[in-house]
């Protein structure tokens, strides 16, 4: 059908790539909702002057973009000598962003569960974490979930910004079997799919969930 | 017996409760009346640790609420309360509703624990609805249920704020008819109300609430008949 020079060990190529988009994304996504999970309820617990400090740290891993942050943290990790590999430094620049954006959706599902609720859980004689386990985790988490799925969707497209680290994942594959073959649009087109099929399970997910939810409410 | 010693309360420079002193006895239904903003609703979630109080004590049988060393979760399980808002948990089932607090809290089995709920639901009269999601409830059912789930838990007390004002007026006659069956079932209970007649044909007392202090307490005879308080006399003629 189509006349092109791409042979099946360039698609293998191509899947490899697509493995690391996957692992990075896997492990900052995990990573990223367990660090933003605990900094959001410690938000809430705190109140917003004691924990000023994490915010503000917080507002600048939202606030630079994820290019910068990403070689930077590179030349950080090489100056003080951690010896880090590329994947490493990604992973943990991106949990981090992924930390950054999910402790504020988990503030503001933890804040939007009615303290009216909460109080009457209390009331029945549970106690605090009784009370964030069997109360505000389900409500938050239904509150939370198309936002915390557009991140993960938003994390494994900008994940593709750690080919500046040497990285070689979808992206990056993409680019090489590009300048070799001269074949951009039929290569980025098969990129493009692949990025799809990643992301269309996630958003799914998403759906299905909030569909079994939903009769809940 | 619930006792409340020289209670005192402010939220920033704001006195809500200005040295509040009151026994309710076992078995005894108080009323508790006035005007909005008076402290009653305040009154109600010291009683049961959700509000620390500035000064004064309030004893639950013999045990302080408020002090350091008292275990207020299981203090909790003996006081019930029901809110104005009707507070379900959303994502349970109205039995998980009930159940949810006995098993996690009593540390009871599910079955045990269903036995219960399912006793206290066919008492309210949600027997059959112990398979929905409280979405599915009306108001006044959601409000039954309410007081199931605090009834689960055996309460010895039982404090209800206002709890049909929320309610479309034909709804509140259902939830009274639960009220009035646990005061005749002999259960101790403070309510705080707007409902006269009602507070009139079931309290053993009524008292006043004006400004943070109990204006006046007495049989209902009294305060509705003869009250003796000027504030009284015209915050009745105010609701009638
Ligand atoms: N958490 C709070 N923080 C600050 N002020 C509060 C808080 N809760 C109550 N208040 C104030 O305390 C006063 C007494 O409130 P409370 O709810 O006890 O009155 P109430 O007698 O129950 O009134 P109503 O009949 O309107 O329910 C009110 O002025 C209210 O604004
Ligand atoms: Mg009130």
């Amino acid at each position: 059908m189509f006349d092109t020079a791409l042979t099946t060990s360039d698609l293998m190529f191509l899947a490899k790539g697509a493995g690391m988009t996957l692992a990075i994304t896997g492990v900052s996504v995990a990573v990223g909702t367990l660090l933003g999970i605990i900094f959001g309820v410690i938000r809430v617990q705190i109140g917003p002057i004691w924990s000023a400090p994490l915010t503000f740290i917080l507002d600048i891993f939202r606030s630079v973009p994820l290019l910068i942050q990403l070689v930077l943290g590179n030349a950080f990790q090489a100056i003080v000598q951690f010896g880090w590999e590329p994947f490493t430094t990604s992973c943990v620049i991106l949990s981090l962003y992924t930390a950054a954006y999910c402790t504020e959706i988990v503030r503001g599902a933890i804040d939007a569960v009615p303290p009216t609720t909460r109080r009457a859980a209390r009331s029945l004689g549970l106690n605090w974490t009784q009370d964030m386990g069997y109360i505000v985790a389900p409500l938050a988490a239904r509150i939370a979930l198309p936002s915390w799925i557009g991140l993960t969707l938003g994390v494994l497209k900008d994940s593709s910004l750690v080919l500046w680290l040497g990285m070689i994942e979808l992206l990056r594959a993409s680019q090489i079997l590009i300048t070799r073959l001269q074949e951009p649009l039929f290569i980025l087109m098969i990129c493009g799919l692949i990025y799809f099929v990643l992301s269309f399970p996630i958003a799914r997910l998403g759906g299905y969930l909030e569909k079994r939810w939903s009769p809940n409410d | 017996m619930i006792e409340i010693e020289n209670v005192r309360k402010s939220f920033g420079p704001l006195e809500v409760l200005k040295g509040i002193d009151l026994t309710v006895e076992k078995g005894e239904v108080l009323t508790v009346i006035g005007g909005s903003g008076s402290g009653k609703s305040t009154l109600l979630t010291c009683i049961n640790g959700l509000e620390p109080i500035d000064t004064g004590r309030i004893l639950v049988d013999g045990t302080h609420v408020h002090a350091k060393s008292t275990d207020i979760n299981k203090l909790r399980c003996k006081i019930g309360i029901v809110f104005q808002q009707f507070n379900a948990f959303p994502h349970l089932t109205v039995l998980e509703n009930v159940t949810l607090a006995p098993r996690k809290v009593k540390k009871m089995g599910r079955a045990e624990a269903e036995e219960i709920a399912i006793k206290q639901l066919n008492h309210v009269g949600l027997g059959e609805k112990r398979d929905v999601y409280p979405s599915r409830l009306s108001g006044g059912q959601q409000q039954r249920m309410a007081i199931a789930r605090a009834l689960a838990m055996s309460p010895d007390y039982m404090l209800f704020d206002e709890v049909t004002s929320a309610l479309d007026p034909q709804l509140v006659g259902e939830v009274l008819d639960t009220l009035k069956m646990l005061a005749d079932d002999g259960m101790t209970m403070i309510l705080v109300t707007h409902e006269m007649s009602f507070a009139r044909d079931v309290s053993d007392r009524v008292a006043f609430f004006h400004k943070g202090v109990m204006a006046e307490i007495g049989p209902p005879e009294q305060i509705f008949g003869d009250p003796q308080n000027e504030e009284t006399r015209q915050f009745l003629s105010n609701v009638r």
